[in-house]
């Protein structure tokens, strides 16, 4: 098994739907192989999920790992980690990945405690690479370059797991891109039989209301988003009426949903979601490095600032200073002549 | 009326660099980061723990003992602890627990804990925002045997030696029950931390660690000396123990930098590409032209 470089992707699923993230990931993870020659795998668990199985392996799993279990029907931390523990400490495969959801980082860590083995959080990017550790005096090849914002976002760090497998992460929504579905591939479906003990039954769940995202951000060709010199409802009413006219989607910084304007699914950034639609508008959004970092691949960019000398203008095609509440109706009115 | 029970409840917290208010003084002139200048504060969501330990405290009874491990200066979030009601602070301090990552740092905290005796319930935020990892908690739940309650907003009940917690998803809410003991992290959006209180700022001023000993007999002379300080401090409990690896039932080869599986390869600081932008005058005019650039490009329309 040590030879032997595969990746293991767990895949979130949730009523029968798998999580974005897993998809994007298994893309990823079929590059990785592409240099290392290992084996991409979907962890897949829960019950009677048989069906997502094809859905994996069509989104690039050579081969998929299915736990089901009655007790693995809904996601808790125990069952989850003591299935997953058990399989990574039989298998040690090279590299293990999850998403940074509210399940991946619940999961992962217990995961990486119980296998004794390291993990990085938040990746925001993977790739493969050498490491020559001053620490062991030892070259080591092909390792997992787990880069990720660190320190409120000003630093990002490179972080390896040199010794220990198998390598671990948790990445975020949105930076990996996802591939459409290949229907005519072909895989192999290996059923596992999970041992579930009484202990790992302590927690019930009672209740669960989950909704169904109505903001798709992270697909919408256009953006409008505010920030915190939005100091209004109504100044956030004329980006919402903006990005209507637009047809995009509301987005924000993280000062305009700590202000309350907006909820904290729309926020663009680090700590948020990656966005790179066609056209981002960034309307009385100063630009800290955690929001540029979550928009700055867009295609245009137009920032609208009072603050000539706001970050956000770096990252800018269009500059705009002005106040967003004479500037938005303009270019509404504009707009609107446009379509006539 | 149930009769109060006494809840050994532990609080997990860290000092932090205010790392979100990054000021342009904290960078220095070669694009590094200049970490003195940033302030050294209580990990907010730690507060948030630290708040529902309170409160649970407050309507089920019990004992709140607020652990942090960190350098010398970290007892200063002991102390503002102590401002707010904990019962017992403890700092874990030893030079083999530095460049610990989560792993290592779990494996401490676990051993601190179990140091501590029986205990029902630990509370730790959710995550603390200089590395964002969020990994510590269910890190520490793993290696004390125990479930975890990871993004807890509230504690619903407590009855029958089983707790209902409602949990904050990433899209939603979940309602939990659990047998104790188990560990929480907190979210922010669980309680508004309470401030120190005015009384017990003045109760626990002397409160210090024997590293701050020769701070506290600067500012207060009339001690004289360290012995009488000390003696002082002992009579009124205002000693707070530091518990050194010594102290702790550890393995060293697990501790800090040594126990660590995470490396960092390198650190980048970021720098994102500069545009040479059109500037757009606010008008009527100068909009038009702008939206006409757009359609002819095809970015709208």
């Amino acid at each position: 098994m040590t030879d032997t470089k595969n990746i293991w992707v767990f895949i979130e699923q949730d009523e029968g739907q798998i999580a974005d993230v897993s998809l994007e990931l298994l893309a990823k993870a079929q590059e990785l192989a592409g240099s290392l020659g290992g084996e991409v795998c979907a962890l897949l668990c829960g019950h009677d999920v048989d069906e997502l199985a094809q859905t994996a392996i069509s989104h690039g799993a050579g081969r998929v790992l299915l736990i089901d279990h009655p007790e693995l029907a809904l996601y808790r931390s125990l069952p989850y980690a003591r299935a997953v523990t058990d399989l990574v400490r039989d298998r040690r495969p090279y590299i293990c990945l999850f998403g940074a959801t509210s399940v991946g980082r619940d999961l992962a860590p217990r995961v990486a405690s119980a296998a004794r083995v390291g993990l990085t959080a938040d990746c925001t990017d993977l790739q493969i690479g050498d490491y020559n550790s001053k620490k062991d005096k030892q070259l080591y090849k092909d390792l997992l370059y787990q880069i990720r914002p660190a320190f409120g976002g000003n630093i990002i760090a490179t972080i390896v797991n040199p010794r220990t497998r198998p390598q671990m992460a948790t990445v975020r929504e949105g930076v990996m891109r996802l591939q459409p579905p290949d229907d005519t591939r072909e895989g192999v479906i290996e059923r596992i039989e999970p041992v579930i003990e009484d202990q790992d039954l302590v927690l019930q769940v009672l209740s669960r209301q989950v909704r169904q995202s109505t903001v798709h951000l992270k697909d919408s060709p256009i953006v409008v988003a505010g920030g915190a010199g939005a100091s209004c409802k109504e100044d956030f009413e004329l980006i919402r009426e903006l990005a209507h006219v637009l047809g995009g989607e509301v987005g924000a910084s993280r000062a305009a949903v700590d202000a309350g304007f907006i909820s904290p699914e729309h926020q663009v950034g680090q700590t948020g979601i990656t966005v790179r639609p066609r056209l981002y508008i960034a309307a009385g959004i100063s630009g800290a490095i955690q929001h540029r970092a979550g928009m700055d691949q867009s295609n245009k960019i137009i920032a609208i600032n009072t603050d000539p000398n706001a970050p956000i203008f770096q990252v800018a095609h269009y500059k705009i200073v002005g106040d967003l509440a004479e500037v938005i109706p303009l270019l509404i009115s504009a707009l609107r002549e446009k379509a006539k | 009326m149930p009769s109060e029970q006494n809840y050994k409840l532990v609080v997990l917290v860290k000092q932090v660099p205010d790392t979100h208010n990054v000021t342009s003084d904290a960078m220095k002139e070669d694009g590094t980061m200049n970490r003195a200048v940033l302030p050294a504060i209580f990990n907010p969501e730690d507060l948030n723990a630290l708040e529902m330990a309170l409160a649970f405290k407050e309507r089920y009874g019990g004992e709140v003992t607020v652990l942090t491990m960190g350098p010398s200066k970290a007892a200063e979030v002991l102390r503002e602890s102590l401002y707010r009601g904990a019962d017992r602070v403890v700092l874990i301090t030893d030079r083999k627990f530095a460049g610990a990552d989560t792993l290592a740092t779990s494996y401490t905290l676990k051993s601190a804990v179990e140091k501590l005796g029986a205990f029902d319930v630990v509370f730790c935020g959710r995550q603390a925002i200089d590395g964002d990892t969020a990994q510590v908690g269910p890190q520490t739940a793993e290696k004390l045997g125990i479930p975890q309650i990871t993004y807890a907003e509230s504690i619903v009940e407590l009855s029958g030696g089983e707790i209902v917690v409602q949990r904050a998803l990433d899209r939603g809410m979940e309602m939990v029950k659990c047998s104790l003991p188990c560990l929480l992290t907190v979210v922010a959006s669980a309680n508004r931390p309470r401030p120190a209180s005015a009384r017990k700022r003045i109760e626990y001023k002397l409160a210090a660690t024997p590293f701050e000993y020769q701070d506290v007999l600067e500012k207060w002379p009339e001690f004289e000396t360290v012995e009488a300080l000390e003696a002082y401090l002992a009579e009124r409990s205002l000693q707070i123990p530091v518990w050194s690896a010594a102290d702790l039932d550890v393995e060293e080869d697990k501790l800090g930098l040594e126990g660590s599986p995470t490396q960092v390869y390198k650190i980048n600081f970021v720098v994102l590409e500069t545009r040479d932008s059109k500037e757009v005058s606010p008008t009527q005019e100068g909009v038009e032209t702008l939206v006409q650039e757009l359609v002819q490009e095809y970015v709208v329309g």
